[in-house]
């Protein structure tokens, strides 16, 4: 988000998802769309099969896609910058950018031109195993296209040079003119149903909703007067510097609501002792989570079909959920929750229903305002949306870009954090499957999914089996520096020669024990794609 | 799109556009033409010759879906002629399957059924003998009785053209045709990826939501348009409830951004969790560290957490506390929650997992 944001001047995906269908040239990279995006990824196949659109995917691994992909470059993993440089060296070399574009629209082209020329078709071979005339043929097919898209998921961004692949793909985006029209744009598939309403509504350090400052002195003056007390001008602390506060013993309190940590956050052993550290651990969620577990104050939520509300989705519109069944228990809305609880603390908040709420939101969030309850009625609408009038915003920076012009950021390649050697020869990369989702206290509960998916399995190449004289379905043990655990091996071309692939759903596998919680500096997020491990026969 | 030319159908002249149906002109104009292997989204294939139109100097009747209208056309979609044919080809749909409504999970909202009855038909003119298909009983998301199907081929253009799955097809020929995955497998033992796209497609009973089969009747089922809880795509469903409990998910009909009533497996076959005996349900306080949690009331637990943390922020000042918000939570609660932290605690510590 941060890339995107620092290019654009908005982090948001820039396009809509029907528009994908539409498009000539979709470019994924980092985004195992038909596991984790099932629904839009139909949109990426019928685009293929169905419209005579052109498919680049970039992804170590041997995803679903690549059957539709007009071509395949396989990166070794964590060398995405030195692959989209590359594609960029390719097409200012060849002079099929568009210049017009770049000189009405953008800034900063030269520093970048002078960055990606020394990433060459053979250096990149070099370093990312891409054969440069793949590269070369890739290149030509995203620049040439009349409208193409750009589509990433956590698979570009939980590195440590995440922000840097993202300004990447805003790079390539307008060095060939590809943001700011229908059926273009650079597109981040968000993995979670809210994570774009919870960054819009402000469940950020630094920001109040709709990303105003909270360091900017007009933008908390406009807050105070509205919730009538004085406010912080000093962002506050991510989760994994919460963590690290808790573990230093400077932070005494956290308030979890609907988050399981213990089992998402990377380096959980480090996690666990930072929790018990605290003197006060409150829990809100539907189950007894590894977080909830280890709380002082467990409060039961209702969940998404006992209550109304409305989720923003990747594509930045927003939506109503409906109450369908009654909350279990003396189970409350999150909702409620706080407002009693913020009522007990001397700050009264009195709200009737979730509408009531969202006019309050309508109010301060200039690109929420004119998203009332009965307009999304029977479709959502897609922010900015600055009055009830407006019909919502399909596509951004049509005209000039959120900053007005684009910024070029001129990236070189950072390694990974951490490198293979001879004690842990093997990349280990985490993701999800099509089965579960995220910590698995959902999916896990569902026959179905179960029936499908009943455990962790360590995705490892027939080649490395063999050396490893790893049988498919046999237990092996992965260690890295920071953990060890034991899964079930399944030999599959999915993976690379010298990587393996594991999900995250399983605490019994918890694959967290072993990732690398080094951050992205600016993002703040882990890179979970890229640690090393040893495999062995367990 | 552009009307150029104009055609009489059922009497009245109506402008119509290049390239349209039959069938869409007359459903434009409120003309009732019965389908069955018609699905909106996928070819127009002609299979079940439901759609039957007299249309003046053609040879034969024909099927509306799939005709395209021409200048001049004269149609007419209510004559003997017609009736007769749609009448038949009903009446050898019935007796070539094992249509028994009594015990069928589509009885009322079958199209069969109600095309059996839109047409009058009392019983069929021959002999019922149905193929003896086993129900496909090997998974618990998906039932499929081949018996009860019509091979309309909507599951299959679903899969293939919908969701682009290329899981079902036609095998075999005639009277032994059937759909299924490759070399007749089970869906379980197939590459199926369960996003129930077929059973939405199925006009009949022949595939169906297992977990729902007999947890309530179609028009006892109240169905709840939502956002699924899932991925960030937010597909629109409709959650089926039937005794305050959700029986099935169904995509919503009103084919709006951003699924078009598609749906995936989570999002269809994933909401067990809601009814799920280990939800939590009462406040639990854990008094002493390493205790046991208690149950609690909503008050004492309030108590004890505004205690707390009032007493943390006199100690240590605001800045010790912070909040993690979520993003499983509407934009309603995330709101309500960094306003908590921002303006009730005072802190900016708020911040969320988007970046796991």
């Amino acid at each position: 988000m941060a890339g995107l944001a620092a290019a654009f001047g908005s982090g948001a995906m820039t396009n809509s998802i029907e528009e994908i269908e539409f498009t000539n040239v979709i470019l994924a990279i980092g985004t195992n769309t038909t596991e984790n995006h099932p629904v839009l990824s139909s949109r990426v196949k019928r685009a293929v099969c169905q419209r005579n659109a052109k498919l680049i995917v970039i992804d170590p691994r041997e995803i679903d896609l690549v059957k539709y992909a007009t071509i395949w470059l396989r990166q070794k993993p964590g060398t995405d910058v030195v692959v989209l440089n590359g594609l960029m060296n390719v097409i200012i070399t060849e002079d099929i950018f568009a210049k017009e574009y770049v000189k009405n629209r953008t800034e900063g082209f030269e520093a970048l031109q002078k960055v990606v020329s020394a990433y060459t078709p053979e250096y990149v071979e070099k370093i990312s195993g891409v054969p440069a005339e793949d590269l070369k043929t890739a290149a030509r097919i995203y620049a040439t296209a009349n409208k193409a898209s750009i589509l990433y998921a956590m698979g570009l961004t939980q590195h440590i040079s995440g922000t840097d692949n993202v300004k990447s793909c805003a790079n390539l985006a307008m060095l060939c003119g590809m943001v700011g029209i229908e059926g273009g744009g650079v597109n981040p598939l968000r993995g979670q149903n809210n994570v774009q309403g919870a960054c819009d509504m402000g469940a950020l350090p630094n920001v109040f909703p709709a990303y105003q400052s909270v360091a900017n002195d007009e933008a908390r003056a406009k807050f105070e007067k509205f919730w009538n007390v004085p406010l912080q001008g000093k962002p506050g602390k991510t989760i994994l510097e919460m963590m690290e506060a808790a573990h230093k013993g400077e932070m005494k309190a956290i308030y979890v609501m609907g988050e399981n940590p213990m089992v998402s956050d990377p380096d959980l052993t480090h996690v666990e002792a930072s929790l018990k550290n605290l003197d006060l651990l409150v829990v809100q969620d539907i189950f007894m989570t590894e977080t909830a577990a280890v709380a002082d104050v467990v409060l039961p939520s209702a969940c998404f079909a006992e209550k109304d509300g409305t989720f923003t989705n990747t594509e930045r519109r927003v939506q109503r959920i409906r109450k369908a069944v009654p909350a279990p228990g003396q189970a409350k809305t999150d909702w409620q929750i706080i407002a009693e609880l913020s009522a007990r603390m001397g700050y009264p908040m009195n709200y009737s229903s979730a509408e009531e709420i969202m006019s309050e939101i309508n109010t301060v969030t200039p690109s929420y305002a004119g998203i009332t309850y009965s307009r999304i009625e029977k479709e959502g609408i897609q922010w900015p949306c600055p009055n009830t009038d407006h019909p919502g915003t399909r596509f951004l920076h049509s005209e000039h870009f959120s900053r007005g012009l684009g910024l070029f950021h001129a990236v070189e390649y950072v390694p990974a954090a951490e490198q293979t050697d001879d004690e842990y020869p093997i990349i280990l990369s985490t993701g999800r499957v099509l089965y579960h989702y995220h910590t698995g206290t959902m999916t896990r509960l569902s026959k179905g999914s179960v029936e499908r998916c009943p455990e962790s399995l360590v995705e490892i190449n027939p080649v490395d089996a063999e050396k490893l004289g790893i049988d498919d379905g046999q237990m092996v043990k992965v260690t890295s520096r920071r953990g060890t655990l034991e899964a079930k091996a399944k030999i599959t071309t999915r993976s690379g020669v010298g990587t393996v692939f594991m999900n995250f759903h399983f605490h019994e596998a918890a694959v967290n024990l072993l990732t690398n919680p080094a951050l992205d500096p600016i993002g703040k997020i882990p890179e979970y794609k890229v640690c090393a491990v040893r495999v062995e026969r367990a | 799109m552009e009307k150029i030319c104009s055609v009489t159908i059922d009497g009245k002249v109506v402008e119509v556009s290049p390239g349209q149906t039959i069938l869409e002109v007359a459903r434009e104009h409120g003309i009732y033409i019965p389908t069955l292997c018609h699905y909106s989204k996928t070819t127009n294939v002609g299979a079940c010759r439901v759609c039957v139109v007299e249309v003046e100097k053609a040879k034969s009747l024909v099927a509306s879906c799939c005709m395209p209208v021409s200048p001049g056309m004269v149609i007419k979609t209510d004559t003997e002629k017609v009736r007769a044919s749609q009448k038949l080809i009903v009446e050898l749909l019935w007796a070539s399957g094992n249509h028994d409504c009594l015990s069928c999970e589509q009885n009322g909202g079958c199209e069969l059924q109600n095309l059996v009855y839109w047409l009058g038909i009392e019983r069929p003119r021959f002999n019922i003998a149905p193929p003896n298909y086993k129900i496909e009983n090997t998974n618990s998301m998906i039932q499929r009785d081949l018996s009860k199907c019509v091979l309309c081929g909507r599951c299959i253009r679903a899969c293939n053209e919908i969701q682009v799955n290329e899981i079902l097809d036609f095998s075999n020929r005639g009277h032994f045709a059937k759909v299924g995955p490759a070399f007749d497998a089970d869906y379980i033992n197939s590459e199926c990826y369960f996003c129930g796209e077929c059973v939405d497609a199925c006009p009949v009973g022949a595939i169906t939501f297992k977990q729902a089969r007999f947890s309530g009747r179609p028009w006892e089922i109240k169905k709840v348009k939502t956002t699924c809880t899932y991925c960030g795509v937010g597909c629109q469903i409709d959650l089926n409830v039937h005794n305050n409990r959700i029986v099935k998910v169904t995509g919503n009909k009103d084919y709006v951004q951003p699924n078009e009533g598609s749906l995936c497996v989570k999002g269809r076959f994933g909401m067990d969790f809601v009814n799920d005996p280990s939800r939590l349900k009462t406040p639990l306080i854990r008094k002493e560290k390493g205790g046991d949690f208690t149950e609690a009331t909503w008050d004492e637990a309030y108590d004890f957490i505004a205690d707390s943390l009032t007493e943390i922020k006199k100690k240590n000042g605001p800045d010790s506390i912070a909040g993690l918000s979520s993003a499983r939570c509407t934009n309603e609660e995330n709101y309500l929650f960094q306003k908590f932290l921002r303006a009730g605690i005072g802190t900016n510590n708020v911040d969320h997992c988007a970046r796991l």
